[in-house]
């Protein structure tokens, strides 16, 4: 199925917001879109937005090589990007984000074994004054997590397992 | 002193149409457009002194003037891209005060005739998006924003663009490409946006911050907004404040504060009551100041924190106590800017990623031939970037060695 017939509502959206003859310009907000389903944008994806935009396919990969929060191969369910940048590591972001690894039992970069959590290092997300914190990429875009604790951590952690197996 | 920009701390549901509105909200934009040529409009923000708030204080009114009025259609863009580490004051204002930031936007749009206007957000601000645009449609049904708006023949649509995850795209040229649907790599300047921008078309770039000034300059005039601050830097400024205080939030100064109100009086102090040894006082793109009385002591304005070698830039306010080395400090930012750099011109991209290799050795042992390494490879950069983002990176590395060298000392 095309983009188009996929999501017919959301696509002549995104497009009404830009000139007509600057198409382009909707291939960040597709690349969202679509990476909601899998999680990363799968090759159809991409072949599909290059031709709903009238680009090449690899005018759309290279947007997806340049911007961190677009991705090209399946990690886990939710991916748990902790800031660990300067503001947030002199309030204590490294320690959290190894106490974090310890609990999960993997390493930052890595998944869970049940595919459902992904720890990443991230550079500053804009929350420094409520370190220390992180954000949840997953099927419903973006949430915040400020002054988190590792047991409001693992309880939302818990949560999350519970509510992806829901999902899928 | 009531909040100027922060008003949701003063007046609860601000966030609503109906609360905006009671307070005044709306009445700048509608007496604009039904009684002033946009011209007027720049010229009561030129007069007032609002200088951008991103970071380059450069002065607003002076920006709109630059538009070529020989090329159309304009545009204006809101820059929320908010990626400075240190730096979380547009979150705030777009969460809590919405309308006065898209009123901000909808003035800018009316002075210098543009019919749509994009507001850039960085992709983290997902739910901020979201939400922006619930805020753009409700000011649609109230007939803020549309077509012949006040029964005038002025038309205004603004349009939300999520980024993706990159620091580059707050460099307005870089953000530009980024909504044009390429990779956010900056342009070669001049020309700027106010001649050629969006599309090749003239182009208004300013920050959230600033937007959100121009209503209540709009309403209350010029000379009103001047009366705050100093002779140097008029208005009211949001600082964020981060690092080892007891108390990190953002607070809306005035210029003309001290470091010392900053960080002792409105940020409780030091954690742990230890002594302060540096400030950043514009993020991770900072000189670092020796943070002595005579430095505690300076007001925050433009030109009095330059007299300490630094630049106030976005005011983001990274505080430094004696716990923390400075060689681990460059090790973040540079490690940071590395991962930032986007690759399109070599001095950045090689610098950045040479210096986060010396750093790395550095974090195991410091070697004097480490250090000189760095201080060359740092001052050889230094006004051969295309952007200012290689620029920003060697500011720290070179004022963390010359100014604390006893955290460079080989072990």
């Amino acid at each position: 199925m095309s983009l188009a017939e996929k999501y017919p509502k959301e696509v002549k959206q995104l497009l009404s917001k830009y000139p007509p003859e600057q198409k382009r310009s909707a291939v960040m907000p597709l690349l969202h879109l679509v990476q909601l389903e899998e999680g990363y944008v799968t090759k159809d994806a991409m072949r599909d937005i290059a031709k709903t935009l009238e680009i090449t396919e690899t005018e759309v990969a290279s947007i997806i090589g340049f911007y961190t929060l677009y991705h090209d191969e399946k990690a886990g369910k939710y991916r748990m990007q902790v800031c660990n940048d300067l503001p947030c590591a002199l309030r204590g972001a490294d320690a959290f984000l190894e106490a974090l690894c310890g609990n999960l039992g993997i390493k930052v970069g890595e998944t869970t074994p049940d595919g459902m959590i992904t720890i990443e290092a991230v550079t500053c997300l804009a929350s420094c004054d409520r370190a220390p914190m992180f954000q949840v990429q997953g099927p419903n875009g973006i949430e915040y997590h400020d002054n988190m604790t590792i047991d409001r951590t693992m309880e939302l952690v818990e949560a999350l397992k519970k509510s992806g197996k829901e999902v899928k | 002193m009531a909040h100027v920009i922060l008003r949701h701390r003063d007046i609860p549901n601000i966030n609503t149409v109906d609360v905006y509105k009671k307070n005044g909200g709306f009445e700048a934009f509608k007496n604009a457009v039904k009684k002033m040529k946009p011209e007027e409009v720049t010229t009561v923000v030129k007069n007032s002194g609002l200088r951008g708030r991103g970071g380059a204080g450069f002065p607003t009114g002076m920006k709109w003037q630059f538009m070529d009025n020989k090329n159309w259609p304009h545009y204006v863009v809101a820059n929320a891209d908010e990626s400075e580490p240190g730096t979380f004051k547009d979150r705030e204002i777009m969460e809590q005060n919405p309308f006065q930031f898209l009123e901000g936007v909808a003035l800018a749009s009316y002075a210098v005739g543009a019919n749509a206007a994009y507001i850039y957000l960085r992709g983290e601000f997902w739910q901020v998006a979201a939400y922006l645009d619930e805020k753009i449609a409700e000011m649609e049904k109230a007939g803020y924003l549309g077509d012949k708006l006040f029964g005038t023949d002025y038309s205004l649509r603004i349009y939300t663009h999520l980024g993706a995850g990159a620091y580059i795209c707050g460099e307005e040229t870089a953000l530009l490409e980024s909504i044009e649907g390429k990779r956010g790599q900056p342009r070669v300047r001049p020309p700027f946006p106010p001649s050629f921008g969006l599309y090749g078309k003239p182009t208004v770039v300013n920050n959230v911050e600033t937007l959100a000034n121009v209503p209540l300059i709009m309403a209350n005039g010029a000379d009103w907004y001047k009366s705050m601050g100093t002779a140097d830097s008029a208005g009211v400024k949001i600082f964020s404040l981060s690092g080892r205080v007891k108390k990190p939030g953002n607070y809306e100064l005035p210029f003309g504060k001290t470091f010392r109100d900053l960080i002792y009086g409105e940020g409780g102090g030091i954690m742990d009551d230890r002594p302060i040894k540096a400030i950043m006082p514009a993020g991770a793109s900072s000189s670092f100041i020796i943070a002595d009385d005579k430095a505690l002591d300076t007001l925050l304005e433009y030109a009095a924190v330059r007299t300490l070698g630094a630049d106030l830039g976005s005011a983001s306010v990274i505080v430094i106590d004696d716990t923390v080395s400075i060689e681990w400090v460059i090790s973040r930012t540079i490690h940071f800017f590395k991962h930032e750099s986007c690759g399109k011109c070599t001095t950045c991209r090689e610098g950045n990623h040479w210096m986060n290799s010396i750093l790395h050795r550095m974090d195991h042992q410091i070697k004097k031939e480490d250090v000189d390494l760095l201080y060359n490879v740092a001052k050889q950069m230094q006004g051969k970037c295309l952007c200012a983002l290689g620029e920003f990176a060697t500011m720290a590395v070179v004022t963390g060695i010359e100014r604390f060298p006893a955290d460079f000392k080989a072990n």
